[in-house]
């Protein structure tokens, strides 16, 4: 029998390494696996590169994990925001390395690589900063710059409910990025309020099939 | 003459009027959230948040607020009856591929060939963030750029050559300002409103591009 959520959130995270790459779900705090996350800290596992939308809010979640000084690099959209302080004090410092990436093209460099795709061309960026010294193309009378896929080792992210084979379903706005970040690494690990049973799980509303899952960690309800 | 700069929501009103139903909407952050409140609620209009909702309702009454509903802003929401929840991938296809009718963004600068600048001073110091900006302009149909005709200094934020860093080239198409309502046509900005005491005379002192008087 295979059972997915058979491990404790400790013993889920225990193949993570210093240097590891790892996604990080959420947009801003919704959707942020705040219990995993503590739990990466207690872990120990240092100079991480992390890949998130934003660079952490408040003191909680990705912006303790910056504080806790485990963070080499980050990839991400929007780091700047009214409570990135902590962000914002190791980026001035000079103490955190950051790759700035347009947010569809952080999320179709994920879905590249949980696609298995060897790169993309996007519109998105062209002409700008941020697309300087990359490739161009023109297609169809279209310019776009070329992006390569972003893969983790890890994906920590946070669903509603999963079952044991890993099946997941998400609720509201904290959906976000959890399905594409669990297709593009090697272990993805889902925290989520409640696992059931199987087949308790509507088949036709299933959001993320467990073959993109590894490990489930029941949390109960999570903190905000 | 004297004429009123438009307050903010009033700018925010300006553009609802242009919103038909049965639109797809993002409105940005900042002053274009502030259209939502001027949208005439009988009419179907889809308002869509770049973190995965489509069907956007308005603030939540005191004490529901849901941490897990959110809009861009990152500010308490509601959903419609009838709105919808996916993740990013989806949502970003909705932007990138053409599918929203309309964006609504504030800006720096607007170039005279419709440049976009909305993301980044480039100032040394500052912390440069884009979120989704650069896909919302070079993605949806038509792109509404809201914003002050003048800096605090006074100077023209619409300029023949953008000098802050681009979002998108040639993206906008109209230009919603405290002064006047700008199209970005092939042959140049056109002026298609003006606030009421303001001569075109005026606005085109005040404004550091070639403007073409279209008002009706």
């Amino acid at each position: 029998m295979i059972d997915k959520s058979k491990l404790n959130i400790e013993e889920s995270l225990s193949g993570i390494k210093d240097g590891s790459v790892i996604m990080i779900g959420g947009f801003g705090t919704a959707g942020q696996p705040t219990e995993l996350i503590d739990a990466l800290i207690e872990q120990g596992a240092r100079e991480l590169t992390i890949v998130n939308n934003n660079a952490g809010n408040g003191d909680k979640g990705l912006a303790a994990l910056l504080k806790a000084g485990r963070v080499k690099k980050i990839i991400c959209s929007f780091p700047r925001q009214s409570d990135s302080y902590e962000f914002d004090k190791l980026y001035h410092a000079k103490k955190i390395e950051l790759e700035l990436v347009p947010q569809g093209n952080l999320v179709a460099r994920i879905e590249a690589a949980g696609a298995g795709l060897g790169a993309i061309f996007t519109p998105t960026g062209y002409g700008t900063l941020l697309a300087a010294g990359k490739e161009t193309r023109v297609i169809n009378g279209k310019n776009y710059i070329l992006e390569f896929p972003i893969f983790a080792d890890f994906s920590l992210i946070k669903a509603y409910k999963g079952d044991r084979w890993g099946n997941l379903v998400y609720r509201k706005s904290a959906r976000n990025f959890g399905p594409i970040m669990a297709t593009a690494s090697r272990c993805t690990i889902a925290q989520v309020q409640q696992v059931v049973p199987l087949g308790a799980l509507d088949p036709e509303h299933i959001v993320t099939p467990g073959i993109f899952v590894r490990h489930v960690v029941s949390v109960g309800v999570a903190r905000s | 003459m004297i004429y009123m700069r438009l307050a903010r929501d009033q700018i925010a009103a300006r553009v609802a009027q242009d919103i038909p139903e049965g639109s797809y909407v993002n409105l940005g952050i900042g002053l274009p959230t502030m259209i939502a409140n001027h949208l005439d609620s009988e009419k179907d209009i889809f308002l869509h948040s770049e973190n995965g909702i489509l069907g956007l309702g308005p603030a939540p009454l005191v004490g529901q607020d849901d941490p897990e509903l959110i809009n861009a802003g990152k500010e308490f929401v509601t959903l419609l009856q009838g709105g919808s929840f996916f993740h990013h991938g989806d949502s970003f296809t909705m932007m990138r591929g053409g599918h929203l009718d309309i964006c609504v963004l504030g800006a720096f600068q607007v170039s005279q060939s419709g440049d976009l600048a909305n993301w980044h001073t480039g100032s040394a110091s500052a912390i440069p963030a884009v979120g989704g900006a650069m896909d919302l302009a070079i993605g949806a149909k038509r792109v509404f750029v809201t914003m002050e005709h003048l800096t605090k200094t006074g100077e023209s934020k619409i300029v023949e050559r953008c000098t802050y860093p681009l979002t998108g080239i040639g993206c906008v198409n109209r230009i919603y300002t405290d002064l006047a309502v700008i199209d970005v046509t092939a042959s140049g900005l056109a002026v298609i409103d003006v606030v009421s005491g303001l001569s075109f005379e005026k606005l085109q002192e005040l404004t550091n591009a070639k403007l073409a008087n279209c008002v009706n």
